[in-house]
């Protein structure tokens, strides 16, 4: 059954340094707040996966909350660079990052691999790319193999399951027994949710009853641990129905990344001297 | 910047338009109506969007955040805008957009960008420069792209064209155009049949049918074929007869004004 509990305290039970976190949502619904609580803590030497690291990530990543990066597309969407990503794999600025790379139908694969209790996922993909060659060349465990069809013979790609620590996301409701509701662009929230240990989920509303919603997914209460009242959690992302994209925030975010001092007085202004919860 | 004004200002009565208004235009100009698009975000959005506002109403526009049938009044941002989950037909997951809808080859035009690309078409945007683990330039990596040139039915690029971008050979193979030549992409099952079309802001390069090298076929009005080699990085093949490609119409230019208008409006 899922706790109700505030974002500081989801953050600090879910949450510890060395664990593999996925923070997700497709360019809807990201757990900005939820992340901003993560760097506030100042968690250290994490696993950071998502399919698209986004603002969030190159936030904890400059803010030094990372050790490593499993991805599929590092850039600030219709706008450029991810610049503290950028920093981080090109002068390991504010320290070294590892990085473990995929395409996003590889990432979505293994995280359904992961939900559905898997080791791993077969897709048709990678073939003749330069990503499946990295396999054979970094020191940690291969996630990217052919795999001959048992049936027809065919060689397809198989990739290994992603079964986080923790999983965050952001939600438009939930009930008071933890039950979750979110709608919209759903991205890989679901499947993470499934795949990984434990779950905080920020919520913008909690209401007595959920109604039923066409198209809604519902995550029952025991399938989360944590559930945090966090309205406007996903700003600049946002929350369909009760938010829109923040796009100047997002265009905004070049120059404030650009430059490390522009960035640590970001951080310092905008997340260490703000209280948890407050977007 | 040469980018912006290198089509001269027209003499009384003509269009004045920019040299990425032209290759939107002519990038839209490539969709016919009724036919189904997976888009990437940026020129291709654009060129998709004026599409779907002139020649193509039924152009039946895919994002990777899984919203298909989108139509968008405004430019999105980005390929998750709520603007494209609101007027989609359908909103799926990302494993289902992947799986279901592009792996199986049900999609007719991959609609991609590159920062990197050559003349077989393969595109990069992992890294550029020193090596994999200590790159000169880190770019986003793949995205969706690698697996939207192996499945769709066919692909067009859209892209700025420069000695710089368009290599010889990419410095790392992201998205497969047609490998190193002739059957590379049937010797390694991709299922569609690969980028058709390269159009950048001087012309249209399309795959040579024998060697599959891409060779310039369209120029712009005002472009020459001089300019074209000096912005391309490999020997560049020219079609014995080019065709000079029809600059926008007023309409064509008005769609694509007003989709940039609304979007800046926001």
């Amino acid at each position: 059954m899922a706790e109700i509990v505030s974002l500081a305290e989801a953050v600090e039970r879910a949450i510890h340094d060395g664990d593999a976190v996925a923070m997700e949502g497709f360019t809807h619904l990201i757990p900005f707040a939820a992340g901003h609580e993560v760097i506030r803590q100042r968690c250290r030497d994490l696993t950071l996966i998502r399919m698209t690291p986004d603002l969030i990530y190159d936030q904890l990543i400059g803010a030094g909350c990372a050790r490593k990066l499993i991805f599929s597309w590092g850039g600030n969407p219709g706008v450029g660079s991810l610049h503290r990503f950028r920093d981080a794999v090109e002068h390991a600025w504010p320290a070294a990052l590892e990085i473990e790379e995929h395409s996003h139908a590889g990432m979505a694969n293994r995280y359904v691999a992961g939900a559905s209790g898997l080791p791993f996922a077969v897709l048709r993909g990678y073939n003749g790319t330069g990503l499946e060659t990295l396999n054979t060349h970094h020191d940690s465990a291969p996630t990217i193999k052919p795999i001959t069809c048992p049936f027809t013979g065919e060689t397809l790609t198989a990739v290994a399951a992603l079964r986080p620590d923790v999983a965050v996301i952001h939600a438009q409701r939930a009930d008071r027994a933890g039950n979750v509701q979110l709608w919209g662009i759903m991205g890989v929230q679901k499947e993470a949710v499934l795949a990984s240990r434990r779950s905080v989920v920020t919520v913008e509303e909690i209401v007595d009853d959920l109604d039923p919603r066409p198209g809604a997914t519902v995550l029952p209460t025991w399938t989360v641990s944590y559930v945090a009242h966090v309205p406007g959690g996903a700003h600049p992302s946002y929350a369909l129905g009760y938010s829109v994209r923040d796009n100047d925030y997002y265009v905004a975010w070049d120059a404030i990344s650009r430059d490390r001092d522009e960035f640590t007085r970001w951080l310092d202004e905008r997340v260490y001297a703000v209280p948890a919860g407050l977007a | 910047m040469t980018r912006q004004a290198s089509i001269d200002p027209a003499a009384a009565g003509e269009l004045v338009y920019t040299a990425d208004e032209m290759m939107t235009v002519a990038a839209a100009r490539a969709l016919r109506d009724g036919m189904t698009c997976f888009v990437g975000i940026g020129l291709p959005s654009a060129a998709a969007n004026v599409a779907r506002a002139t020649h193509a109403p039924g152009l039946v526009l895919i994002y990777e955040s899984g919203t298909i049938g989108a139509k968008p009044t405004e430019l999105p941002l980005s390929i998750g805008d709520g603007i494209l989950a609101e007027t989609a037909d359908a909103v799926v997951s990302v494993p289902e957009i992947f799986n279901y809808w592009l792996q199986p080859g049900r999609i007719d035009i991959g609609f991609l960008g590159a920062a990197q690309i050559d003349k077989f078409g393969n595109i990069n945007t992992t890294v550029i420069g020193g090596d994999y683990d200590h790159p000169r330039v880190r770019l986003p990596g793949a995205g969706g792209a690698p697996e939207i040139a192996a499945s769709c039915r066919e692909v067009i690029v859209v892209v700025r064209q420069s000695s710089r971008s368009f290599v010889e050979r990419v410095d790392f193979v992201t998205s497969v155009g047609y490998g190193s030549g002739p059957a590379d992409r049937e010797r390694l099952g991709l299922t569609g049949a690969g980028p058709k079309k390269i159009i950048t802001d001087l012309g249209i390069l399309e795959p040579d049918p024998v060697t599959f090298e891409f060779t310039l076929t369209g120029l712009y009005p005002g472009v020459s074929i001089a300019a074209a080699r000096e912005r391309t990085g490999w020997d560049l093949a020219v079609a014995a007869d080019p065709e000079i490609i029809a600059g926008p119409s007023s309409v064509e230019l008005d769609a694509l004004r007003n989709l940039q208008v609304s979007s800046l409006d926001r």
